[in-house]
């Protein structure tokens, strides 16, 4: 029997906003417990909340971005339940009238095809705060910095059809909202993270399978894990004849399995109304037009320009516009290099990239710049430096030898074209060697590489392969 | 549509409020009698008609995105039954 996954995901992205979205206080992550919450966060009694302009602009950037109806009139509504890290007893959320309503998002999937995958809508909402639950003697710990943190919800419609798309849906979203500026993206921090539902069907059928929601996925790699491991762990149950309990399940990492969470609250009875501390948010069409032309190039068209303007194929193209800081490295790099596009992605998809995958780094910790790079792609056209060498000169410029003309010259790596000083050791090799020249001319072929082993030895590697190879064909003929 | 003793149980249950046996009768009724209004409105023709979302013919005024609040965290935690390192102490949330 073939099993189909269906999959939807609730991702919550942390809006990039300097404060709260209902108050003046900070939002900056890692202060000192509560030092950062004010009487509106902590749900004292008489305060008002009164909303951020800038969610509100950047929810319109991401709604303009993926193609939606950003809502002329949205409501924020209050979402019932009781924990202690929600001091009001309620999260001001959206509802019935979400400021984003219906648009997609295409990604590219392994075999080089692409996907569109709809959004549902996408709400304004605060955060909670945190509960420590360690080290109390009995009491659990309440720091509420984090409560009334702007977060965008981004729902997608159950289009999603395995753990890997789900991981590539969750990574060009984790591109996009970087893109726009919008949010940091900083998984660790949870700046980024995601609900999952999953279900299974029999492939074919148009019914769906009853759903689990996995909570707080907050790395690509535990998404696709708990994925894989939830959509097995319901298939074994129906393969036996059980039934799937609708339930809000964690993910534990170290077990790298999937539990049913304790009981919150029962089910999920939040008893939204319209919140009457806020009015109705209208935003204007001139307002919608004034951002659209703000928008920043997003991802896809920068990966479209790069394949017109760079002649880039489209992996090369995807690859280097993943983020917004690769895609500004590349073309820094292009720049500095005097327009050598193609040697200047080999580079960066290759020694770069590599060096920053083996250093654990990103690319904006990259330990070569890119001038520094453009200088070396600069030596490799112009003669100078051969591949092999030019790859010892990044390696000397990672290590923090300094610009390619500093090692170039402090090394001694600059390549050997003086034909004169080439023909010199080539003429000392055959008279050293006449047995193997001897070999040669009466045929075995294979002999020439010795003599190519020869020269380069010779000048350390300096000498420019090309000139090598014809000085010793003609040299060797006799 | 009239509450059961069952409905009303877990509405308090909800809004965490304690009720005695003796009072449930009277909410059920009281509740009961709200749903029958609500009822009543259903029946008014509301075609065309744009839902409201606040009784105020008005529309969310906005602040700019500043962080104005200084930390007082001394002086609000003074209110608080229990704190320790800064965090507000609550009973354990979780077995």
């Amino acid at each position: 029997m073939e099993w189909e996954v269906v999959i939807g995901l609730e991702i919550h992205a942390q809006l990039a906003t300097q404060s709260k979205i209902f108050s003046g206080a900070s939002t900056a992550y890692g202060a000192s417990p509560n030092t950062q919450a004010c009487a509106i966060d902590l749900g004292l009694p008489g305060v008002l909340p009164v909303l951020n302009k800038e969610a509100v602009h950047m929810a319109a950037k991401f709604g303009l971005a993926i193609g939606a109806e950003v809502a002329e009139r949205s409501v924020f509504a209050r979402k019932n339940y009781f924990y202690p890290d929600l001091p009001k007893g309620y999260q001001i959320s959206q509802f019935e009238h979400p400021v984003v309503k219906k648009g997609y998002l295409d990604i590219d999937l392994e075999d080089g095809s692409s996907k569109r995958i709809g959004v549902t809508r996408a709400h304004l909402e605060e955060d909670a705060g945190k509960s420590l639950h360690e080290d109390f003697e009995g009491m659990s710990g309440i720091d509420l910095n984090r409560a009334g943190t702007p977060l965008l919800e981004i729902v997608s419609e159950p289009d999603i059809r395995s753990a890997k798309e789900a991981v590539a849906y969750m990574r060009k979203m984790h591109s996009l909202v970087q893109y726009l500026e919008i949010c940091d993206g900083n998984m660790q921090e949870g700046s980024f993270r995601c609900d999952a539902n999953v279900s299974v069907r029999i492939k074919g059928e148009k019914e769906l399978g009853t759903r689990t929601e996995i909570k707080n996925l907050n790395s690509f790699r535990f998404i696709e894990k708990a994925i894989n491991y939830e959509a097995e762990r319901q298939i074994d149950i129906i393969e036996n004849g059980g039934k799937i309990t609708q339930e809000t399940r964690l993910y534990d990492a170290d077990r790298d399995e999937t539990r049913p969470m304790r009981s919150k609250e029962e089910a999920n009875d939040y008893r939204y109304f319209p919140d009457p501390d806020l009015l109705p948010v209208e935003v204007t069409r001139e307002y919608l037009d004034q951002v659209r032309l703000s928008l920043p190039e997003l991802p896809e068209e920068k990966k479209q320009r790069f394949i017109s303007e760079y002649g880039l194929s489209n992996y090369d193209a995807s690859v280097l516009t993943a983020s917004r800081e690769m895609a500004e490295y590349f073309e820094a790099v292009v720049t500095a290099s005097g327009g050598e596009s193609k040697l200047s992605a080999n580079w960066v998809m290759g020694e770069v990239i590599g060096a920053l995958n083996r250093d654990g780094l990103d690319i904006d910790a990259c330990k070569v710049n890119p001038q520094q790079l453009g200088g070396l792609i600069k030596r490799i056209t112009d003669g100078t430096l051969s591949g092999k060498l030019a790859k010892t000169v990044f390696t000397a410029m990672w290590e923090g030898e300094g610009d390619a003309d500093t090692v170039i010259e402090k090394r001694g790596l600059k390549q050997v074209t003086d034909t004169g000083l080439i023909e010199k050791v080539i003429d000392e090799i055959i008279a050293n060697n006449p047995a193997q020249v001897e070999q040669y001319r009466s045929g075995k072929d294979k002999v020439f590489g010795f003599f190519v082993g020869q020269t380069m030895k010779a000048t350390q590697g300096k000498a420019n392969p090309q000139q090598v190879n014809d000085l010793l064909m003609k040299k060797l003929k006799g | 549509m009239s509450l059961q003793k069952s409905d009303v149980e877990k509405i308090a249950h909800l809004a965490r409020l304690s009720l005695s046996d003796n009072d449930i009768p009277s909410y059920a009724t009281n509740l009961s009698n709200i749903l029958q209004l609500v009822a009543q409105m259903n029946h008014t023709d509301t075609e065309g008609v744009e839902p409201m979302a606040h009784p105020l013919d008005a529309t969310q005024r906005l602040r700019a995105d500043e962080v104005t609040e200084s930390n007082q965290r001394e002086y609000f935690q003074t209110i608080a039954p229990a704190v320790e390192n800064g965090l507000y102490l609550v009973p354990r949330v979780i077995e």
